[in-house]
């Protein structure tokens, strides 16, 4: 064991946990008695018909199998594939986080760089920041009058703040001796703001934007219950409604897994942002 | 007086937090000629940072003016190049984009090769090549990162070169190492150098002139002593030099004492407050220098 590098002992020990956790979450499933093994009384009152439980992860792996060998098919509004679902979160995520993005990060600059305006616009920022995205909810349904958009809305108000707040932070964090290289470099307020504060910031704004995406994830699955029809957070409900906890607990690990890769993908951003004074 | 540098009647006050002002320099008066390397002495306090400030355009003094090249400075230019004591390098780029960066500002229109030749060169003069120039400035040293400050200075050509403290955060052999660096690119350059220091063995090494200022508040530039030691100089052979402590014990003794003494007093109205010009030469045989040398007073230590 000694020889092993620190990172395989971790691994095996992850791989340890996890098939120790399956065994003990398979064998304290009570299994179905066959018909044979009963009583007439037992019978008469239903014992042998299936009962709804808790499935062992032996069926969750083969309905996973079932799933991901065929992710895109589509057999109707209340049938499709898991890939098609999670196309459609992704979908409604990204388009109103890049939306967010667009109007945080070059509001957050002019926040950052004019303490006035971040003393005049922190009240409502603070207000409106602790707000439960699917609060929102009802306005957006009213307003909008569609649902579709409505979810959509719901993830831009939920991821902005994050984005705006960490910009700002970040703009206004700039060291003073970054932006006197760049004045007595005679560089122009817009070459100073894309060679010297937006590198200088990059770090701070990246953070905000990783946190954002993650809360957009949590909103999708909340916010597609609401609204209904596709997505990944639909079709947990729906095969909740048809008593299939197979597919349910399948796709809350799904869920894990895709906010996973989208956290992943921001920590690389991240890296490749940062720099060490 | 038509110096190429000329600083007339710059006052800096500032509010002193009762409600009341806090004057750190009153009616500073003095010039620096092209080519001079003139360092600046004083206590902390006396305003040589504001001043510097002031001379890079970064800051804007309450009264007074500064005149380069008989232009009035207004605001920060690549005609004044700044070296921060905190080498202010941008941490996200290489050795070599942070000279780039410099050059590209200064010279537009330069194709993408000769602007990174022109900093290559520059970075081979304070002794930085291969590898090390494709490096992050947190994988440097300070004295390498000081290095690099400077060179993206000296490569921008500017009419004036600003050194702020440039080797406060060094230790001493290094300090050394690069002041010889220093020494070398501006004889190669010709370069009007202008720099803050409170390290007195520093500024005799480096200077043509020494300005001598009081302390704050109501501080002002008292002398401006020449330092005749011919060049080029060595840092282990200017101590041979007759006139070495001579000077040194005449800035010992201003700096421990008379800064204290002169300190304090706004100024009347009138009274011309253009430094007083020192100079000392033991080389000179006379026993009574006041008769060579009659526009000058002369301080014997």
């Amino acid at each position: 064991m000694a020889t092993l590098s620190e990172n395989k002992r971790a691994a095996l020990l992850s791989i340890l946990l996890l098939l120790a956790g399956l065994f003990v979450w398979e064998m304290s499933i009570p299994a179905q008695k066959a018909a044979g093994e009963l009583t007439e009384y037992e019978l008469l009152t239903g014992g042998g018909q299936p009962k709804a439980g808790v499935p062992p992860p032996s069926q969750v792996l083969a309905k996973a199998w079932e799933q991901l060998s065929d992710p895109f098919y589509d057999a109707g509004p209340n049938d499709k594939g898991i890939g098609i679902q999670i196309g459609y979160s992704i979908y409604r995520v990204l388009t109103g986080y890049l939306l967010a993005a667009l109007i945080a990060i070059p509001l957050g600059f002019l926040i950052g760089m004019s303490s006035v305006a971040y003393k005049a616009l922190n009240p409502f920022i603070q207000v409106l920041r602790p707000i439960s995205p699917l609060a929102w909810m009802p306005l957006a349904l009213f307003i909008i009058q569609d649902s579709e958009a409505s979810a959509i809305f719901v993830i831009f108000i939920c991821s902005i703040w994050p984005m705006l707040i960490n910009t700002a932070f970040g703009v206004a964090a700039v060291r003073e001796d970054w932006v006197n290289v760049a004045r007595t470099h005679e560089l122009g307020p817009i070459k100073t703001a894309f060679t010297v504060i937006l590198p200088a910031a990059a770090p701070t704004i990246v953070t905000g934007m990783r946190i954002s995406i993650g809360i957009a994830w949590l909103v999708i699955v909340a916010a597609e219950m609401l609204v209904g029809g596709t997505g990944i957070g639909y079709y947990v409900w729906n095969e909740w409604n048809n008593l299939d906890l197979t597919s349910v607990i399948f796709s809350i690990l799904m869920i894990g897994v895709v906010g996973m890769l989208l956290d992943a993908a921001f920590g690389f951003l991240q890296r490749r942002v940062t720099y060490i004074e | 007086m038509n110096s190429f540098l000329s600083i007339e009647k710059l006052t800096q006050r500032f509010p002193d937090g009762a409600g009341g002002e806090l004057t750190v320099f009153d009616d500073a008066s003095f010039g620096v000629e092209k080519g001079e390397f003139v360092v600046i002495l004083g206590h902390s306090g006396c305003g040589k940072s504001t001043i510097m400030n002031i001379l890079a355009g970064l800051a804007e003094p309450t009264s007074g003016v500064v005149k380069m090249d008989g232009e009035l400075v207004r605001g920060p230019s690549l005609d004044r190049g700044v070296v921060f004591q905190n080498y202010s390098l941008l941490p996200w780029l290489t050795t070599l984009k942070n000279v780039t960066f410099g050059v590209q500002a200064r010279y537009p229109d330069w194709s993408k090769a000769k602007v990174i030749a022109h900093a290559t060169e520059f970075l081979a003069m304070v002794g930085l090549e291969g590898d090390v120039i494709h490096r992050k400035p947190s994988q440097l040293s300070g004295g390498m990162r000081q290095r690099v400050s400077i060179a993206r200075a000296f490569a921008n050509h500017p009419k004036l070169l600003l050194l702020d403290e440039p080797f406060g955060a060094l230790d001493a052999l290094t300090r050394g190492t690069i002041q010889d660096e220093l020494l070398k690119i501006w004889g190669q350059m010709e370069q009007t150098v202008f720099m803050i220091t409170h390290d007195i063995d520093e500024a005799i090494l480096l200077a043509d002139r020494i300005l001598l200022m009081t302390n704050g508040p109501f501080a002002r530039v008292a002398e401006s002593v020449e330092i005749t030691i011919p060049r080029p100089r060595n840092r282990t052979e200017i101590i041979e030099h007759p006139n070495y402590y001579a000077i040194r014990n005449h800035l010992v003794q201003f700096l421990g004492k008379r800064s204290k003494e002169l300190s304090g007093h706004p100024s009347t109205p009138g009274e011309t407050n253009r430094p007083t010009p020192v100079r000392i030469d033991k080389t000179i045989p006379a026993d009574d220098p006041e008769d060579q040398q009659p526009a000058l007073r002369v301080v014997n230590s």
